[in-house]
């Protein structure tokens, strides 16, 4: 916190400043709290017999909306565990002492790191058919997902090859082990544990961007809720079709923020064995995205 | 060659689409964002509250589901707002947790004495703030902010799936052209975006240097 920087221990007259400030803006977030109430309560948007179908096996919305969720963490695991070995591969292949390896797999890097993820999506959906390779939505959402976060994690693995410290690799090679040996034996084990926080964040941003499958179609949490909402209209009008929404997007702000403290937990257990490892910090190289930032 | 300049006016309004969707959103997100950061350092409790919570949220919200929730759940509460705007509020919203972020870790960043010089000459928090802390905040969060701008600019293409049509929108809807053509429009759309991403890149390398300061 930086608080104590900011302001001086406040005296009586900051203190009561700081009251009616803290009045003021209790007032003021109670304000927004109250016109949304109102403004859900004036639509009979909070009546509870609208939110009980969410709950109510028997209309077997809560089947379908954890059927997506599943659908959806298909595809975010199996991208995840893609992208990440694709990542460690395209990053030791980027420091490779062979050119011929070291510059296309630059290109490849650098290529998917500065165009949308949303467009590599669409190339595979849209584009690959006119050269006779169809694929289904699912394999599309997950290509797209590889490709894009394994440039990314890349970048962010090499950032943590080269933060080990020199001797190491200069101790490995003279106790006779060979390049590949020192890379995965010595180099690699040091990267990923010292940016095992950044990569857990990066898997967040993979989380949060399998949800563009419901623009091409793909049947995860929010297109599921499309299509219930559907279903639903004709028959009861508009009555669910709100519930079904904020049910959608609660799940995924669940699933993430669960993922995020996975992230966290794991950044205050390396911090604490910070003396086992080597000491200095990992610097991400100039035009490495920060993490989080991503889609 | 003819498909594409036959299409031509097509990408340019997309290529504009994109671009002031991108400089409308940044301006909502650096806005939101700087209000934001300053909530969150100010002494008072319940708006430092409502600043993380609203950081947090939106963190971890895909930006999809941002823009799920202003295009399709927003009308059942009776706000409806067009295709254009809906997207510039739901990437400017997005952005200005990332913002805020950036900018609380520069005013962290911000050495301690400055900010108790700052109050020994007796300026005010707000003084303090915006006199001696923000300008330094700033400057150190040149990098970081560069990289949420960049990073937004290829958000934006999401707005894609939501009836807007930006330079991604072009793909699916030109979809049923023949193979070779299809794959110029893919082109132009990756050209397009490097357009607006690869001088923005230079011109942050650049203010970088420029407003870099010693420490």
């Amino acid at each position: 916190m930086t608080t104590p920087v900011l302001f001086d221990v406040p005296g009586p007259r900051a203190r009561a400043r700081i009251r009616i400030g803290t009045i003021v803006g209790a007032l003021v977030v109670l304000a927004i709290i109250a016109f949304v109430l109102v403004r859900l309560g004036g639509n009979g948007q909070l009546e509870g017999q609208r939110w009980a179908i969410l709950f109510d096996p028997s209309t077997n919305v809560p089947q379908r909306l954890l059927e997506a969720l599943l659908r959806t963490l298909r595809v975010a695991l199996l991208a995840m565990v893609l992208a990440t070995a694709l990542g460690l591969l395209l990053a030791v292949a980027r420091l490779s002492d062979h050119r011929w390896l070291r510059v296309p797999v630059s290109a490849f890097v650098e290529f998917f790191r500065a165009i949308p993820l949303l467009v590599v999506i669409f190339a595979l959906y849209f584009v690959l058919p006119g050269f006779g390779i169809r694929l289904s939505t699912y394999a599309a959402l997950t290509a797209g997902l590889v490709l894009y976060n394994s440039a990314v994690i890349a970048e962010i693995v090499r950032a943590g090859i080269l933060s080990v410290d020199r001797g190491q690799r200069d101790a490995a090679l003279a106790v006779g082990m060979r390049k590949s040996q020192v890379m995965s034996l010595v180099l690699l084990p040091q990267a990923v544990r010292r940016m095992l926080p950044i990569l857990i964040a990066q898997l967040v941003v993979l989380l949060k961007d399998s949800s563009l499958g419901f623009i091409i179609g793909y049947f995860e949490l929010l297109r599921q809720a499309r299509s219930l909402v559907e279903y639903f209209t004709p028959r009861f009008g508009n009555d669910y079709t709100f519930q079904l929404y904020v049910a959608a997007a609660l799940l995924y702000i669940a699933v993430n923020v669960l993922l995020s403290q996975l992230a966290r937990f794991v950044e205050r257990r390396t911090r604490q064995n910070a003396r086992t490892a080597a000491a200095a910090p990992p610097v991400l190289g100039a035009g490495a995205v920060a993490p989080g930032q991503e889609a | 060659m003819q498909f594409l300049t036959d299409n031509f006016p097509l990408l340019r309004d997309a290529f504009l689409t994109t671009l002031g969707l991108s400089l409308l959103a940044g301006l909502v997100a650096l806005v939101l964002g700087t209000v934001l950061a300053a909530m969150r350092v100010s002494p008072i409790t319940p708006l430092r509250g409502l600043a993380t919570f609203y950081v947090e949220t939106f963190r971890n919200t895909p930006l999809t589901v941002v823009f799920f929730f202003i295009i399709f759940g927003l009308p059942q509460i009776d706000f409806v707002v067009g295709f254009f705007p809906g997207a510039v509020v739901a990437v400017g919203m997005y952005t200005a947790a990332f913002v805020a972020e950036a900018l609380r870790s520069g005013i962290n960043a911000v050495g301690p004495g400055q900010a108790e010089a700052a109050r020994a000459i007796g300026l005010t928090f707000g003084q303090s703030l915006r006199e001696v802390v923000l300008p330094q905040a700033f400057r150190t969060v040149v990098p970081p902010l560069g990289n949420v701008w960049i990073a937004m600019v290829k958000n934006t293409s999401i707005a894609a799936g939501f009836a807007t049509t930006e330079l991604a929108a072009t793909l699916p809807r030109l979809a049923n052209a023949n193979a070779g053509d299809i794959l110029l429009i893919l082109v132009a759309v990756v050209v397009g975006y490097m357009l607006i991403t690869v001088p923005s890149a230079y011109g942050i390398h650049h203010v970088e240097r420029r407003v870099a300061i010693l420490r």
